[in-house]
């Protein structure tokens, strides 16, 4: 169950919105927040919230990029795949990371803090390559780069509360 | 002599006018006459006489698009700006919210005036939560100032915006598909029904590109005649945020009239080419645009010179990625075809199933394993996706298409020597760009 408090915020936006279901996406980001990831039990209490089936949230969870059916790490490393990025080895940059947590791509490290996934470009093509994690951009990215994140990552969490 | 004072990127590009600063530029001031002295179809008209077009990648005008709502149309009425932004090479909506989120807020009130909305949002993809959350704030700024609300500026109208965060997928850029994520189901796209009529939960709905809106204070401050006159063609108007990237020096964002050559978008503000480097060809306006050969280096980035050219080339987002020689263009289409592969929302046929098929040849043929019959097959392939349900497939066919038409020897010399020649170039490029 979600906490009292994050439920309270909900149901105040769902009981104020013309439309509930136009916070599909909000209540599925909360509820990912909370549980870590979109699981059964989440998928369920979002239907319940916005007074949909569970069939219909769950077409929208495996539609979207940024949520996840399956558990993640509390920091999701998304390394841009995008044309730049590609020109600038986007390969690198993922064979790197991968070797410096040894997982491979889709893959959580033992602790549970990370998990690195591709994803399309994130506009951050000015400064390719790139990646994203959690909402913040970084790049361009060299190995120094690369380990001064993870390293203050690591440092500090669980995530910040404003972090997604 | 056309004008080359930025209008909505002021300096420095790296932090974010707030509210205060971005009134004493002079804005605001846009919104106050509007409200003091126009009918919203006096502000459709100028914005129409301007000749703005969207900058979303389409181009269409956006006073007649805002003209398609008539003054008898049920309420209530919506107004979304778009910033879901997520064509590989295109950034400047994330630039310009990060750096002036008020010019947003107020072309989305005007903007929502001259469609008599009462509802707007601003639909943003999770990549920008940065950019989110100086919405947030700039958005509170606003309402603390009365600028949002009811009864704006002590006037009669009133209107409310929302900062909607989307979960992120491609294809909630198109409009259709947008509204759909909103309303909370999948975002496939719907090309019956025009959005002026059947938008968003059935009503009349207004999306807009993010930068389109934000050029529209200043359009309402001095005149439709000016921002015409903005231009350096004779058949463009206004400004454009370039948005470059690619193997030179400065990659980054720009304001520059309309019409400004390529060459020198790319020499004078991106400062030419990184060291060791030689321009091949760029996509003159995001993924979904075709390979401009280099004889074109000089054209006047424009919709209308670069649809001249006619085969398809499109001026789309104005994003330019430049490609030097030592990278290899069917891994560039290849890199492309597959983020559309995956992209695609699987709806109709000729994406889900043309999409994957054009990937695994162009594999093969960067991979070494492609045959001479590959190359029509390609063409024809790519073709077919003209026959998609939307406007997706085509636009990730027409690198394809350019690379068999304007670039076939690249191809045609993966087949010759069983891999790919650029493949030593690029490594070392790589280990350059670090």
């Amino acid at each position: 169950m979600l906490p009292e408090e994050t439920l309270d915020v909900l149901r105040q936006k769902i009981t104020i919105t013309d439309h509930p279901r136009e916070l599909a996406v909000e209540v599925m980001f909360a509820l990912q927040k909370h549980y870590g990831y979109l699981n059964d039990e989440a998928v369920q209490e979002g239907a319940g919230l916005l007074n949909l089936s569970p069939l219909e949230i769950e077409e929208l969870a495996t539609f979207y990029d940024f949520i996840y059916r399956r558990p993640v790490g509390k920091y999701c490393i998304h390394v841009c795949d995008g044309t730049v990025c590609w020109m600038f080895n986007h390969q690198s940059v993922l064979d790197y990371i991968s070797q410096k947590l040894d997982i491979p791509l889709g893959g959580t490290t033992e602790d549970g803090c990370f998990t690195l996934l591709p994803v399309g470009c994130i506009g951050y093509c000015d400064q390719a390559p790139a990646m994203l994690i959690n909402g913040n951009l970084y790049g361009p990215l060299t190995p120094e780069a690369i380990d001064a994140v993870l390293k203050e990552l690591r440092d500090k969490q669980p995530p910040q509360k404003e972090d997604r | 002599m056309a004008s080359q004072q930025p209008l909505i990127l002021q300096k420095p590009l790296d932090q974010t006018l707030s509210l205060k600063e971005y009134r004493r530029l002079g804005g605001y001031e846009a919104l106050n006459k509007v409200l003091k002295a126009y009918t919203p179809q006096q502000v459709v008209q100028t914005v129409m006489d301007s000749g703005l077009r969207g900058l979303g990648g389409a181009g269409f005008p956006t006073g007649r698009k805002w003209s398609f709502i008539k003054k008898e149309a049920p309420f209530p009425r919506y107004i979304i700006a778009n910033t879901d932004e997520m064509e590989p090479g295109t950034y400047k909506d994330r630039l310009l919210i990060q750096h002036n989120p008020q010019a947003l807020i107020e072309g989305l009130i005007i903007g929502g005036f001259a469609a008599s909305a009462e509802k707007g949002y601003i639909f943003i993809r999770p990549a920008y939560e940065q950019g989110a959350r100086i919405l947030e704030k700039a958005l509170e700024e606003a309402r603390q100032a009365g600028l949002l609300g009811k009864n704006i500026l002590g006037s009669s109208y009133s209107l409310d915006l929302v900062l909607h965060r989307s979960a992120g997928r491609y294809i909630c850029g198109e409009a259709k598909g947008l509204v759909h994520a909103l309303e909370g189901k999948r975002p496939h796209p719907n090309i019956e029904g025009h959005l002026a009529g059947e938008g968003l939960w059935g009503q009349p709905t207004i999306v807009n590109n993010t930068e389109t809106l934000s050029y529209v204070p200043s359009i309402l401050n001095n005149g439709p005649e000016w921002f015409q006159n903005l231009a350096r063609s004779n058949t463009a108007a206004g400004h454009k945020i370039y948005s470059v990237s690619g193997r030179v020096r400065r990659p980054g964002c720009v304001e520059l009239p309309f019409g400004t050559p390529l060459c020198e978008i790319i020499e004078d503000q991106a400062g030419g080419m990184q060291p060791g480097y030689e321009y091949k060809t760029c996509l003159p306006g995001g993924a979904s645009t075709r390979f401009l050969p280099k004889q074109h280096y000089a054209i006047e980035m424009d919709f209308d010179s670069l649809a001249r050219l006619g085969h398809g080339h499109r001026f789309g987002t104005g994003s330019i990625i430049v490609f030097d020689h030592k990278t290899c263009l069917v891994g560039a289409a290849l890199n492309l075809i597959q983020f559309f592969a995956r992209e695609s929302c699987g709806f109709c046929t000729p994406c889900r199933e043309g999409l994957p098929y054009l990937r695994d040849l162009l594999r093969r043929i960067e991979e070494g394993d492609g045959k001479d019959e590959d190359l029509p097959a390609l063409k024809s392939m790519a073709g077919h996706l003209s026959h998609a349900y939307c406007a997706f497939a085509p636009g990730a066919a027409a690198p394809v298409l350019s690379l068999v038409e304007d670039f076939r020897e690249e191809i045609q010399e993966h087949i010759a020597q069983k891999g790919c020649p650029f493949r030593q170039d690029f490594q070392d490029g790589q280990e350059n760009s670090h």
